[in-house]
């Protein structure tokens, strides 16, 4: 008989976080995850159950902990970046150009007008990916099978155009240190207005599914309340944070690559809720679309990446002719360029929020340190105070709703 | 004469055991609902609507492991997350394959470093290896065919023996 009585799973290491009626055996721990189909990569939430109320939750990570940092520490500025596309892999060209802002910042090196603009295009389509992805996971947690197959469908096509330009669907690593790796091909103008004109219509079809659907409305609406204080002591930025009824958008409060020069709004609610912030993501696919549409409309021609050859690759075609080419290229890619010693932070909105790069160069070819601030870190730590009271299955609303990517989390 | 023969008309067919089982086990393979990093996203659109893995019986993603018997290793595996991987394998019913999908499932990729499990053969018996970085759907596909091949000449005798 023995072997088939459930085993307990010991309070042991969680003992302090727990209240005393989970050590006394009145309330249940349940674990959940690292495999769970709705942890949204390998999260581990141990939780403590009274009935099917949650009284706490801890959240356990490093389940994906790849030692990214240290692993750019051992690589020159221009090698490293292969690594940035890794972090969040939703977010593969908003990792870098967070990557490559903090090396022209480090070094000093100026961006060409043209390049400026293609990473802004390719930034906001790399958003509207990340937050399709988002909606159709999100949906299909909460049982919604039709609205991820919808948004995967999109997502192809913005996977075409990243193809199209960088050669790669996920780790384009196409914007490098002083621009872009090079210029876009010609079918590249045609596929994202393209783009711009079907998405609009797609997102209303969404819309249509979703946002007065009453059962969707039921597992949303109300739930996870995060209120304005609680998500500024938590440092919670991001979709998340707007939601919360704060304008708080980096590209308006300290606009980089000319974010200045285009017209958007920055959808904000009040609610707090698990519906705000699916209203809020909803509307940032569509003020994407806007920023680049305006992009597309006055893309300058011209130059894509810097003449600076100390510290940019010079083009294939002058190789062949140029003495001078062939040996900036040898020597960049062999020994890389020096960075002063200095240390530099800058960030960037990524689809979750607030994505910063600390760097720190000490004279050599190779940062000394570099420490990402990953907006999905600080939007888990305040799960478990949201979820607190919450039925088991409102857990699994409220974890999608934060929109956390654990490559980002553990790094 | 095999089942993947032409019939005939005599509505009867021929066939050892063997073939017969090893069909139908390539033609309703559950695989595991269990993603790593970003070759889980690359798994998801293959599961998708332009790619519908189901095209290969394969539309159930089982998220226990005790109804699967396939896993499919998206992503990289951490020292933490062996362990875990191992245990998921334990309780996967038998028969059951490993596809490792993705350079760093396969030997680590561009993660050589102390964090990374360097190949997740050093955890599981691994079928068959997909390359890329991520791997296109098509050639996860293509692992789940080329595993699809590898299920169809297996014996019965090798089986018992694992």
């Amino acid at each position: 008989m023995s072997e088939y009585q459930l085993q307990e799973i010991p309070v042991g290491p969680y003992k302090h976080l727990v209240s005393e009626r989970a050590i006394s055996g009145e309330t249940m721990i349940l674990n959940m995850g690292p495999q769970h189909p709705s942890t949204h990569g390998v999260l581990r939430l141990v939780l403590e159950l009274d009935g099917e109320v949650i009284v706490n939750c801890v959240p356990e990570i490093g389940y994906l902990h790849t030692g990214v940092e240290k692993n750019m520490e051992a690589k020159t500025y221009l090698k490293a970046e292969v690594m940035t596309d890794r972090l969040d892999y939703m977010n593969n060209m908003g990792n870098n150009l967070a990557y490559v802002m903090a090396v022209e910042k480090l070094v000093g090196l100026d961006v060409p007008p043209r390049a400026q603009a293609l990473r802004v295009i390719l930034t906001e389509l790399q958003r509207i990916a990340s937050h399709l992805v988002w909606l159709g996971t999100t949906a299909l947690d909460l049982a919604a099978m039709s609205v991820f197959l919808y948004c995967f469908r999109e997502r192809e096509i913005i996977l075409d155009i990243f193809e199209m330009v960088s050669g790669q669907r996920m780790m384009v690593t196409y914007f490098r240190p002083g621009g872009v790796w090079r210029d876009v091909p010609v079918e590249f103008e045609a596929a994202v207005r393209d783009f711009i004109k079907l998405l609009p219509k797609r997102i209303d079809e969404y819309e249509a599914l979703l946002t007065k659907n009453p059962l969707w409305l039921d597992r949303t609406v109300g739930i996870g309340k995060l209120d304005a204080a609680t998500a500024l002591q938590h440092g919670v930025t991001g979709p998340m944070l707007r939601a919360s009824g704060i304008n708080w958008d980096l590209r308006k409060v300290r606009p980089y690559m000319g974010y200045e020069q285009y017209d958007f709004n920055v959808p904000v609610a009040t609610q707090g809720d698990t519906y705000a912030r699916y209203i809020v993501r909803v509307q940032e696919l569509r003020e994407s679309l806007k920023i680049v549409e305006q992009a597309l409309n006055k893309l300058p021609m011209g130059p894509v990446r810097s003449d600076n050859r100390k510290f940019v690759t010079p083009p294939r075609s002058e190789i062949g002719t140029s003495m001078e080419a062939l040996i900036h290229h040898f020597k960049l890619w062999t020994e890389g360029f020096p960075a002063p010693k200095a240390s530099i932070y800058n960030a960037v909105e990524s689809p979750r929020g607030e994505l910063g790069v600390y760097l720190e160069g000490d004279g050599g070819p190779k940062p000394y340190r570099i420490h990402w601030r990953t907006p999905s870190f600080d939007n888990l730590s305040v799960v478990p105070q949201i979820v607190k009271g919450h039925l088991v299955a409102d857990l699994i609303a409220i974890l999608a709703s934060t929109d956390i990517v654990l490559g980002d989390i553990d790094r | 004469m095999g089942v993947e023969q032409k019939l005939g008309n005599m509505g009867v067919v021929t066939t050892t055991l063997e073939t017969a089982v090893n069909w139908a086990r390539t033609n309703a393979m559950w695989p595991m609902l269990f993603g790593l990093a970003c070759c889980a996203i690359e798994m998801m659109s293959a599961q998708a609507a332009s790619y519908d893995m189901s095209r290969f019986g394969m539309e159930l993603m089982r998220p226990s492991p005790r109804q699967s018997d396939l896993m499919i290793v998206a992503g990289r595996v951490s020292r933490k997350m062996a362990p875990v991987l191992r245990r998921l394998y334990d309780q996967m019913p038998e028969p059951k394959w490993v596809i490792a999908m993705g350079d760093c499932a396969s030997c680590g990729g561009v993660f050589n470093n102390y964090a990374i499990v360097q190949g997740v053969d050093e955890v599981v018996p691994v079928d068959v290896y997909v390359a890329g970085c991520p791997p296109r759907p098509e050639a996860l596909i293509h692992g789940v065919l080329t595993l699809s091949e590898k299920v169809k000449g297996e014996k019965f005798k090798d089986l018992t023996k694992a």
